[in-house]
């Protein structure tokens, strides 16, 4: 082979520099984000695995029943706690603060949702 | 060559008979149904603004105006705007600008909202009323039949409802409503809005809004809230037009009330006292 002492480095630093990804903080998925839980309440509306799976399911579920169907504003959970099927006047009562519980796991997944483009988020101190 | 020329003719005239004969035949078989397409004519009616007459089923929420209480106080058309604008996060860009503009509530002259009526010689009175104007909610609502997102649709109660979230923002709504009842968002209200109501979410760019018929207070059991701030003066009735018993219908069996240009055929749910 021609030129084998430059082709043959140059391979092993091409391959370093495209798996980088992968190997760079390999075995850590980096610091995992902590949602804060509030203290008002001790239960949310569903189980928190299918919380944090479709909440946003839920969400355009909620809206649909409510404006589409007629459906009823209020809901209760598994406890008897009543809440109001709503984001601004139910979800945000208790997760009182957009950025250390919404945009905790937001910013990690690096998802964008467009919720608060128009809905008012509650009022925090910066 | 001949024989052919003559078979050819034959199947010729046989297949003409037969297209001609067939449906003739069949529409005799289908006789019984002949009087399903008598719909059309119905439809046809109403396009006109025959109203079609279907049974009333459900709620059909609507108002009544008292135009003249408006013209004794002239603070209250203001009132109302201000209370609707103020909890529903309307921005408020200035009355210079005009091409911004967005309103859910808004007043209008007699000539502007009622050019069916006849112009010549109206009395002076009349001429300078303050007609109060919103979203008619139309029983047969033609922004409706336009939007082709289900963004605007009819609610069991008779709103016409919309869900900000469907909209894409296309304006064939806008270019449908004949009262001119619906604004665009050409550009982020949010920082326009005085003072925003925490309750009630905003609106963003690119999305058409009106008035909803304050379903967030129905839903509480309140008034819509233009009406709470008109009913003592007794400007403003609002209640179930389908329910013959109710405050509203008996208010209409007593007065003369117009409607909004009722020879489109819309079936607008707000009535005038003038």
């Amino acid at each position: 082979m021609y030129d084998k002492n430059k082709i043959i480095p140059g391979l092993l630093v091409f391959f370093g520099l495209v798996t980088f990804p992968i190997w760079y903080g390999f075995g850590g998925g980096g610091k995992l984000p902590v949602p804060e839980k509030p203290t008002i309440a001790k239960q949310c509306v569903m189980p928190t695995a299918e919380m944090r799976k479709s909440h946003m399911v839920l969400l355009n579920q909620w809206r649909d029943d409510i404006i589409r169907m007629g459906g009823t504003r209020r809901g209760v959970t598994a406890d008897g706690t009543e809440y109001v099927r709503s984001l601004q006047k139910g979800c945000m009562k208790c997760h009182a603060s957009k950025k250390k519980f919404c945009d905790e796991c937001h910013t990690y997944a690096a998802v964008n949702p467009y919720c608060w483009d128009c809905h008012l988020q509650p009022k925090e101190a910066n | 060559m001949d024989n052919n020329r003559r078979k050819f003719l034959k199947i010729a005239g046989l297949t003409a008979i037969a297209g001609i004969a067939a449906p003739t035949a069949f529409n005799a078989l289908l006789k019984g149904e002949v009087h399903a397409s008598t719909g059309e004519e119905g439809a046809a009616a109403a396009k006109h603004g025959g109203a079609a007459a279907t049974a009333a089923t459900g709620k059909r929420y609507g108002f009544v105006i008292d135009t003249k209480k408006f013209a004794e106080d002239r603070t209250l058309s203001q009132r109302c705007i201000d209370v609707c604008h103020s909890i529903h996060n309307v921005p408020d860009f200035g009355s210079t600008n005009k091409k911004d503009e967005i309103k859910w509530l808004w007043v209008e002259n007699y000539e502007h909202a009622f050019p069916d009526e006849s112009k010549q010689r109206v009395s002076e009175e009349v001429e300078k009323l303050p007609i109060m104007t919103l979203c008619n909610h139309c029983n047969n609502p033609p922004c409706v039949r336009a939007c082709p997102t289900q963004a605007t649709f009819k609610n069991a109660e008779g709103a016409t409802m919309m869900d900000f979230h469907r909209c894409i923002g296309c304006r064939f709504c806008m270019a449908a409503c004949p009262y001119g009842a619906r604004s665009f968002n050409w550009r982020d209200p949010r920082p326009f809005i005085k003072k925003e109501n925490p309750e009630f979410p905003t609106r963003m760019r690119g999305v058409v809004e009106k008035c909803l018929m304050c379903y967030e207070r129905l839903a509480e059991g309140k008034l819509p809230a233009c009406v709470e701030v008109a009913q003592p003066a007794g400007a403003m009735f609002f209640g179930d037009l389908n329910d013959p018993s109710s405050e509203i219908s008996q208010v209409l069996k007593e007065k003369f009330t117009i409607q909004r240009k009722p020879s489109l055929g819309t079936q607008p749910s707000i009535f005038y006292i003038i």
